[in-house]
This record gives C-alpha cells, structure tokens and sequence, in this order.
C-alpha cells in the first residue's frame, strides 16, 4: 500500500478477524452519517521521494539567502559541522519527553547541561529545560512575576526590549489579564527616573528591561534591582546569552528573573524557527519557574542519574492551577545549544563576541565615514548598532538585496533608522563590499 | 488505617484545627499524608495573611500530586511553622504533631461547619 | 562500550578547545574598550573540550536514550509514528535554513508559498477556513485558540463570556491553557462509557460560556457519537467549539472536525504529521478557524495575493503569540510528509491505526482489565492487570516493559482510572511487532502471579534503575555547580 505501513493484505484480514469485524470500514461504524467524509482529500496526488526534492528545490529556488547584516532577534552566528550529526541522530531526535528516565538518561542528561550552561551564562541560579523562543519565554517570565506577586498584577516594561518580545509580552498580558504598562525611553535606553515613578506606588510584581537593548546598546542597569527590590517588584533581564560570555549578566545586575532567545548560540537562522527560549532565575523562585526541569538523584544501586523534578507545579498534575500551560520544551534545540557551548566553551564564545564587536565597530566607523549615516544613540554597543541614514532606507535597502544583502532591518517608529549587526561570521571584505555599494547610492 | 484525634475540628477537604482560646492551629490530617505519599514541599501562607474558611492558602506537594490547602476556618495567620520548610516529611512523620499555621481566628461561629472526630472517621472510611 | 557517566563539565581541561573561527582582521577594535562596568566580572565557567571529546559525549549521551528507531513506542496520545528520512533531508535545505526571518517578502516567495500551502491543506483535511502554523506546539495551539475564542466573544461586545467547559478526561494542558488565557473551567463528568455526558452538560450552558474545549476520539480513545447534538446546543447557546487535534491520526480520511461542528482546532504536527518529537520537542502546533474567525489569527498572518505571497495581520488579530514565523523547520518536514503520501495515503495512515489499536486491545483484554469494552480509534486504556490480587501495579507493568526493551506506554493518564495504561500503536508498526508485544504483555502479566517481586522492582537491564524522585524533589540538584562531591 505505501512504504511506511507494513500491513499486507493478509494481515489485515487476520488482524480484523481477531477484532471481529469484516472490515475497515467497520471500524468507523460509530461515527454519525452526517458528519461522515467519504470523499477524496482535495490535495496533491502522492509524490515520490525525487518528486519531493524536486518540489522542494523549485520553493526553495524562489528564496533567495542574503549575506546578512541584520539581527534584531536572528543572528548568524558560525554553526559548527559537529552539531546537525550529533543531533541527528535517532536516539536524541525520535525520543519523547523522558518520562520513563530508566531509558531517557540521554535527553535528561543533556538537558541537565543546558541547564547548568545556561546558569553560567547568566549568572543565574536555576533554570527550566528551555521555552519556545525568546517572546514567549519573556511573555512567561511576566506571568511568573505576576503569580510571584500574588496580589499585585501589573508588569512594566521598557520600550527598548525586542519589539518582538513586547509584542508577545503584550498578547499574553490582555488575555490573562495583567496590567501591562511601558517605562519610556530615554536616548535609546530606558528611563530610569520615570522607572522609579512608576514603581513608586507599590502595585508593581515585576520590571522588565533588555539587553542588549533593541538598538543593540549595552544598557546601565546600575540601582535597577535595588529600586525593583525596595518596592518588592521582580527584576526581569531579557538577555542574549551569546554576549553574556562577556557583557555584565543578569544575575550580576541582580535579577531576579533571566530570559532570551538562545538562537544567538550558533543556531541557523531557519526563517524565524525553531529557535529555543530559556528562563532562569534566582534559587528562591524556583518552585515558579514553568516547564520542565530536570534534576540529579541516583538510582537504587547508588548510581547518578537525572529525573525530570518539582513536577507538582505542572499543567499534567495541576492542571488549572498550574503556573503555565507549557507542557513540552524545545528540546532538541536546547540539545543544540548545548553542543554549542560544549564546542566553543569558555575561551570560543569570547571570541566570537570579540570579533563580532570588531567587525560591528569597522562597519560602524566606516558607516560614518561615507557622510550618509549618523549614530541613532552615541552609547556602548557589542554587534549591533541603529543609524539613520540621509539616503531613502527602504530604496537603499532594496537595492543592497539585489545584490545580495541583507543591509540591517528597518527601526520601526524611524523611518530613516537601520539597525545593523555583525556577527563573527562577516568577513572584512564583504562588509568593504557592502559599504562601496551604499558609497554608490544617492 | 489511619489515625484521627479526637478533640480536633476537622474538614472535608482534610485539615485539621486545634482550638486554644482565639487561636487555631491548622494541619492536614494523617489520612491527607497517607493518600498524598512522601511530601517533598510544604508552599506556606505567610504571617498577616487573611484566611477564608474553605479558601486557599498554600498547598502540599508530593512527586506526583499537588493538594491545595483549604483553610478550615477564618482568620489571619501569626505563626508559620517554618520547619516545615526544610522538613516536609515532617507531616508524614507525624502529621498531628506537625501544625502548618497559627491563626488567630476571626469568627468563632464558622466552627459548626467542621466536623468532630467520629464524623471525620466516617469520611475516611 | 561500557556505561558511561560523565558529564561534558567533568571530561574539561583548561586550555583545551573544540573550535576553530576565521581570523579577526579588524584592526584595533576590542571588547576592552568597552566601559568595565558594563562587563561582566567573572568568566562563564563553560567546558574546554576537543572536538572528538564532544562527539564521543554525545554520541555515548544518546547511547542511553530510547527513540522510535530504537524500538515500538505504544506512547497513548502521542502518536509515536516513524519519523521519515526525506523529511529531515527536506527541512536541511539551505535555500531555507539560510533564510532571516525579517528579509523583504520579495525575497522569501518559496518559504512564504510553503507555508501558505500547508496551511492549506490542513484546511483541507480539517475542513476549516483557514490555518496560521505560527504556534510552536500543541499546548501553544490551545493557547492561541482559546485567545481566538475570547476575541470573537469580545468583538461581539460579548465581555461576560468568561467560562470554557473542559471534560474530565482532557489532557491537562486544556484546562491550563484556559486558565492563562483568563478562562475560567467549568468541568462536565463522563459518562460509564467514557463519553461527555450530555445530560449534565446541558445545565451548564448559558450566556457565560464562550466555549467548550473537546477531544475526538477522546483521550480513551473514544469517539464521541454525540458530537452533532453537542455542537448544536453548545452553539445554540452562543459558545464555540474547541477541537485539542492531538488525536486526529485515527479520524484522517474519515471525519473532518470542522464538518462535527467545530470552529478552532489545534494540530500537533509531531504527531499526526509524522515529524520527530525530538526528546520534547520543537513541535508545532498551527491553529484552524472557521471563517468567521479568520480575522482575528495572530500576527504575522501569511496570505496570496495573486501569485504572491504576502505577510499580513489583520487590526482585529489577537496579536502575535510568537516571535516570527513559529517553528518553519518542524512544517517543511510536515510539508514533505503530506506531499509524499498524497491525497491516497493519508486515509491508510487513519483506519490502520485504528485498526492496530484495536487489534491490540482485543488481543490482551484477558489479562489486562479493560474498563471499556467497543470499538476504540487510535488508542485504548487498560485499568490495570485483571489479577490485582498481586499488588503489581501500572508503574511496575510499565518498568518491566523497560526490560524488555519497548517503551512504557502512557500511565496514570486519563485520570479516570486509577492504575490507567494507554496504548497507541500508530500505523506505521507492523503485525509481527504488535504480536511480539502482545506476546511480552502476557508475559509481565504472568510474571506479575509467578513472581511479583521481581515485577517490582523492575527494570532490571536499563541503563540506570529505578530512580529516588523524591530526594530529587526535595532537594533539587538543578546543575553541575550544585553537585556535590
């Protein structure tokens, strides 16, 4: 019949017999008439495999992959060869949730890594087995404030995080019914004074910022957390951890909550996904972190094993009262990331935000030396960076795609405003080619 | 079989109350630690907390159950037993020895709508 | 190779690196001319590995997992179904991995028409309006759906609509998610036969309920019959209907939800659609709706105009529920999938599912107890051994399962029950495994009379055995640097 369903003909004849029925259709005999579909799917006819790969090619023939100078939330960071072998392989890519840990040690093994890395890369304390992306993690990290708060339900975020995040932040905010409210900007980052007017009336759980922020500065958090703590408000750090190898973390700014995107940690760029989100946080909110968490325990023989843990605050055991609704992980992703910082460790992942920086400085200074672009913010920035542009963005844009690249991502509310980034893997010569072509315009 | 104490106010939902002058302590009956296995947390109300009789106020953990505490009676809470923090298993050890809170209780009245000892056998049965 | 118990943390040597960037030529640009006080103080104590020390962790890693190429994998609502290769081939292609989520619509045309397609043929084989993918799982589906759900009510100028009606049975994420959509549940009890009673259901529809939120077959793997007279009164009382698609392999060729009545509907991709669970995940789990509901799908919406492909979002959606586009990798290999079997196949995948599930069923219902008897789809739930005598409960069937080198199917879930076992085969399990299952079923059972101890304390031949969850709990080891040695 077809290559994946093993039945013959004989077998199905037997097996309905030991069910004692005469036929397929008899299987089905419970569903109503009116509501039966009895006609043939409106869809393709059944494709060979070179068939596929032939449709597959002709869609992906209409795409066309841009050397990209952009980021706002997707980086191309090097992806080492070892990583889609690795996580290819069945035993990791064809399980599911480790329910059964006696035969899931590998997955719980390597989501018990991702977690540890993750601590080390933000400073913080614990952390779940991974969210979706980045937005939603954010969007989690605001419902933990609010069930942390108990009795308080507001959240205040500042305009300078991911527009993405705040996008997501904010569907989640209206249907669950927390009260979500901005803190301005001040030259591009976030203003600390109406922060502290905001929190002043104590009705606050928790505070959220960025960084880097979304125009790629490095933000000062200097008092942030003292002012969110004096008025028992949760500090929430949006981080990318790729620069928290060397950027200040959050558990340094002292969060109480860290979240992001781990896409910046050598995953490709998939058009938008999967990526992977983590949420971490101080030791004491442990018991309100969402999702999966895995532990260490030993077996009864005295052996170290890992288990997933704390699972009383789950949707499977709460069920309305659970903290969240999230009942799987990204968890192949987290693998991905994980083999990443294994790879790049201590000493790669400097480097990567080293050369980044650098390349992110040339195109920056040689940005500004064509006359044509200004700095939005003079701050401190790591790979990204906002000009605006005396030349027409959308046009300059569009023509710098017609020669194949992806020339930065627009700023919204600045129609002359281009947000720009460099990863490691932007080589000197196309970021020099990049640059004599937008010398050529206007 | 488990034990039930006599001398307590006891509630459906299987917390028990111990009456001294305006104060009540509140746990949850041994019956209550039988059925949800080892304890691993105790999530506590904390001190000025308003309790409702038969609403919320923290909840009881074990690998695979959660159980919500409801509160036998009205009242704010003036202690918590913070050994129960690090010692879950206390209430598996001894569940009448092992208070949760202290209240003091606002509306003596609500005491009719607990049951004694031999009606809260029954239940369990 | 002998066990292996290291972590990548305790095999790191100072010094030591896994690999190699491209020169940096920049000049005289460095991180130390950032200021000090925005940098942080001390290193992020990551492993210093080779690159063959990584590959050999890993690959000892997964040594001590068990996937579905691994062997049969009866996870009930799972659908733990192959996972074909010419998916994984597909989604690899570079023409779309390379691809960043915020390039010009101009230059994403192929990406753009993928997803427009599949949508459209999930509208197709569920006989909705339209579908966004955006959501990344099935939980994330319920989520985005019940938001749809209250949209409408709220659009209408509805506002008092706050209650969504959730079976006993439901998987726990439905009532979860209603709860952070700011729902509050109402719960309607079963019936002896498993099915919404819908007797009881009747009184608890008023002007309050915005919806019900059902599975079909239900979580015991029953189809609900009274689905039309359902569908009627819950929109008779002017509530929508909520399909959880987690069990829509069975119904595939056969029955469509938005033909039963239903208006929002999930799909979880990584099961009917044949892509990888991958140890938890991603998943996907786009969303359809009927047409009345097509203005409010989240942000980024993908449209035709034409024979373009264009990126949309109406100024009544819902708003965005994730960052881009959701999880595009996890819908090319769905995509592959319904190319590769067509318009014929996909009905085959339905009935011999069906047809496995009941074929197992019918064969172990002599030892094991079967609390509802009858024709099920996709999946069944034993109570249990039919001796309880023996003390051997679901956990140690399920542990003694181990040993003999299948995985556990689901336990302790639906709720139901006390000691539940629930079995989905899927279609893609040939006879010959079914029998050796059957075979080994009977066995535990057997050996749960001959010698309950050892049932007990099974498995016996796994990596590691049974594990101590509760000194896990009590006292959570959450990363390498809480180990102590």
């Amino acid at each position: 019949m077809y290559k994946y369903f093993p039945h013959t003909e004989s077998d199905i004849a037997e097996m309905l017999g030991r069910i004692g029925v005469s036929s397929l259709d008899d299987l089905y005999a419970e569903i109503p008439e009116g509501i039966r579909f009895d006609k043939e799917y409106n869809l393709k006819k059944s494709m060979s495999e070179d068939e596929v790969r032939a449709y597959f090619k002709s869609l992906g023939a209409q795409n066309r992959p841009l050397i990209s100078f952009a980021g706002g939330g997707a980086y191309d960071h090097y992806s080492p060869a070892v990583i889609g072998q690795l996580i290819s392989r069945s035993e990791f890519l064809t399980a599911y949730t480790p329910y059964q840990p006696e035969i899931s040690q590998g997955t719980l093994q390597y989501i018990f890594e991702f977690q540890s890395m993750i601590c080390e890369l933000t400073g913080m304390e614990c952390c779940n087995a991974s969210m979706y992306d980045g937005a939603t993690a954010a969007a989690e990290a605001m419902l933990m404030a609010v069930a942390h708060a108990k009795k308080r339900n507001k959240v205040i975020v500042s305009q300078t995080l991911n527009e993405r995040a705040i996008a997501v932040v904010e569907t989640y905010a209206r249907f669950h019914g927390v009260t979500l409210e901005c803190i301005p900007e001040k030259e591009g980052v976030t203003d600390k004074a109406v922060m502290e007017q905001m929190l002043a009336a104590d009705d606050v759980a928790g505070v959220m910022v960025s960084t880097p922020n979304r125009y790629g500065i490095i933000e000062d958090f200097t008092g942030f957390a003292d002012t969110a703590h004096a008025h028992k408000s949760l500090f929430i750090v949006y981080a990318d951890p790729s620069a928290m190898a060397v950027l200040k973390t959050p558990g340094e700014w002292g969060a109480d909550i860290a979240c992001g995107d781990g896409q910046s940690l050598g995953m490709p760029l998939n058009f938008g996904g999967p990526y992977v989100g983590y949420l971490a946080a101080t030791r004491d909110l442990v018991r309100k972190l969402p999702g999966r968490i895995v532990g260490a325990t030993t077996d009864v023989d005295g052996k170290r094993a890992f288990v997933l843990t704390l699972q009383a605050r789950e949707q499977h055991i709460r069920r309305q009262k659970a903290n969240s609704n999230i009942c799987s992980n990204q968890s192949l992703m987290a693998l991905y990331v994980t083999i990443y910082m294994a790879l790049m460790g201590k000493q790669g992942l400097r480097e990567v935000n080293e050369k980044s920086y650098a390349g992110a400085h040339y195109l920056c200074d040689k940005l500004l030396a064509t006359g044509k672009f200004s700095l939005c913010y003079d701050k401190p920035f790591l790979k990204e960076f906002a000009v605006n542009t005396s030349l027409n963005r959308d046009v300059l844009m569009k023509h710098l795609e017609e020669k194949g690249f992806l020339a930065g991502t627009p700023v919204s509310g600045n129609e002359n405003a281009l947000l720009f980034c460099v990863t490691e893997k932007r080589t000197r010569e196309e970021i020099d080619n990049l640059v004599s072509l937008i010398e050529q315009e206007g | 079989m488990s034990t039930v104490l006599d001398g307590l106010y006891y509630s459906e939902s299987h917390e028990w109350l111990k009456v001294e002058g305006e104060f009540g302590y509140i746990g949850i009956t041994d019956y209550a630690q039988h059925q949800l296995g080892s304890v691993v947390y105790v999530d506590l109300p904390e001190v000025d907390d308003e309790l409702n009789q038969g609403e919320e106020f923290g909840a009881v953990e074990s690998v695979k159950a959660a159980s919500d505490l409801l509160s036998p009676i009205s009242g704010v809470v003036v202690e918590i037993n913070e050994a129960l923090e690090d010692k879950p298993e206390l209430l598996n050890e001894d569940a009448f020895g092992n208070w949760i809170c202290k209240v003091k209780i606002s509306d003596e009245t609500e005491l009719k709508n607990l049951m004694d000892a031999e009606a809260y056998k029954a239940i369990c049965e | 190779m002998k066990y292996y118990n290291k972590l990548i943390f305790e095999i790191s040597k100072p010094g030591r690196i896994g690999y190699a960037l491209p020169q940096n030529d920049f000049g005289n640009y460095s991180l130390a001319d950032l200021p000090q006080s925005l940098c942080r103080e001390t290193p992020a104590e990551l492993p210093e590995v080779s690159e063959l020390d990584v590959v050999r962790h890993y690959t000892n890693v997964s040594n001590k997992n068990f996937g579905v190429e691994t062997g049969f994998y009866p996870l009930g609502s799972c659908t733990m179904k192959y996972n074909p290769k010419i998916n994984e081939e597909m989604a690899s292609m570079e023409s779309f991995t390379a691809l960043h989520p915020m390039q010009s619509e101009e230059s994403v045309q192929g990406a753009l028409r993928l997803y427009y397609e599949l949508a459209q043929a999930l509208s197709e084989i569920s006989g909705l309006a339209e579908f966004t993918l955006n959501p990344f799982a099935g939980a994330h589906g319920e989520l985005t759906g019940l938001m749809l759900m209250r949209q409408y009510h709220i659009k209408r100028g509805d506002s008092k609509r706050t209650k969504v009606i959730v079976p006993d049975s439901a998987h726990g994420t439905n009532p979860a998610s209603a709860a952070v959509c700011g729902l509050e549940i109402v719960e309607v009890p079963s019936t002896p036969d498993g099915t919404i009673d819908v007797d009881k259901l009747e009184p608890l529809l008023d002007d309050t309920i915005a919806g019900i939120m059902m599975t079909n077959p239900n979580t015991l793997g029953i189809f609900e019959k009274e689905i039309p007279r359902i569908a009627q009164l819950v929109h008779g009382c002017g509530g929508l209907l909520y399909y959880d698609g987690a069990n829509l392999n069975p119904l595939l060729g056969r029955c469509r939800p938005g033909d039963m009545g239903f208006d929002i509907m999930h799909i979880n991709l990584h099961k009917t659609f044949s892509t990888p669970h991958g140890g938890g995940g991603p998943g996907s789990g786009p969303v359809g709706v009927a047409a009345v509901l097509v203005d409010y799908l989240p942000r980024p919406r993908v449209v035709k105009k034409g024979d373009r492909y264009a990126i949309e979002g109406h100024d009544d959606s819902i708003g965005s529920v994730s960052g881009f586009f959701g999880n595009f990798g996890v819908m090319m290999r769905a995509y592959a999938y319904i190319l590769s079997l067509g318009k014929e196949n996909l009905k085959h995948a339905g009935e011999l599912a069906t047809l496995n599930a009941n074929y197992v069923k019918d064969s172990l219902k002599d030892c094991y107890y079967l609390p509802i008897e009858g024709i099920c789809k996709h999946e069944f739930v034993f109570d249990g051994l039919l001796d309880k005598s023996t003390g051997v409960t679901t956990l140690d069937i399920a542990k003694r399962l181990l040993d003999y080198g299948y995985h556990a199917p689901t336990i302790y879930f639906p709720l139901l029950f006390h000691q539940s076992i629930m079995i989905e085969p899927t279609e893609t399990e040939s006879k010959e495994t079914l029998d050796e299952f059957i075979e080994v079923m009977r066995r535990v059972a057997r050996e749960a009379i001959d010698d309950p101890e050892m049932v007990k304390s099974a498995p016996h031949v796994t990596p590691v055995r049974r594990l101590d969850e509760t000194t896990a709990a009590k006292n959570p080891i959450l990363r390498f640097r809480d180990l102590n040695y």
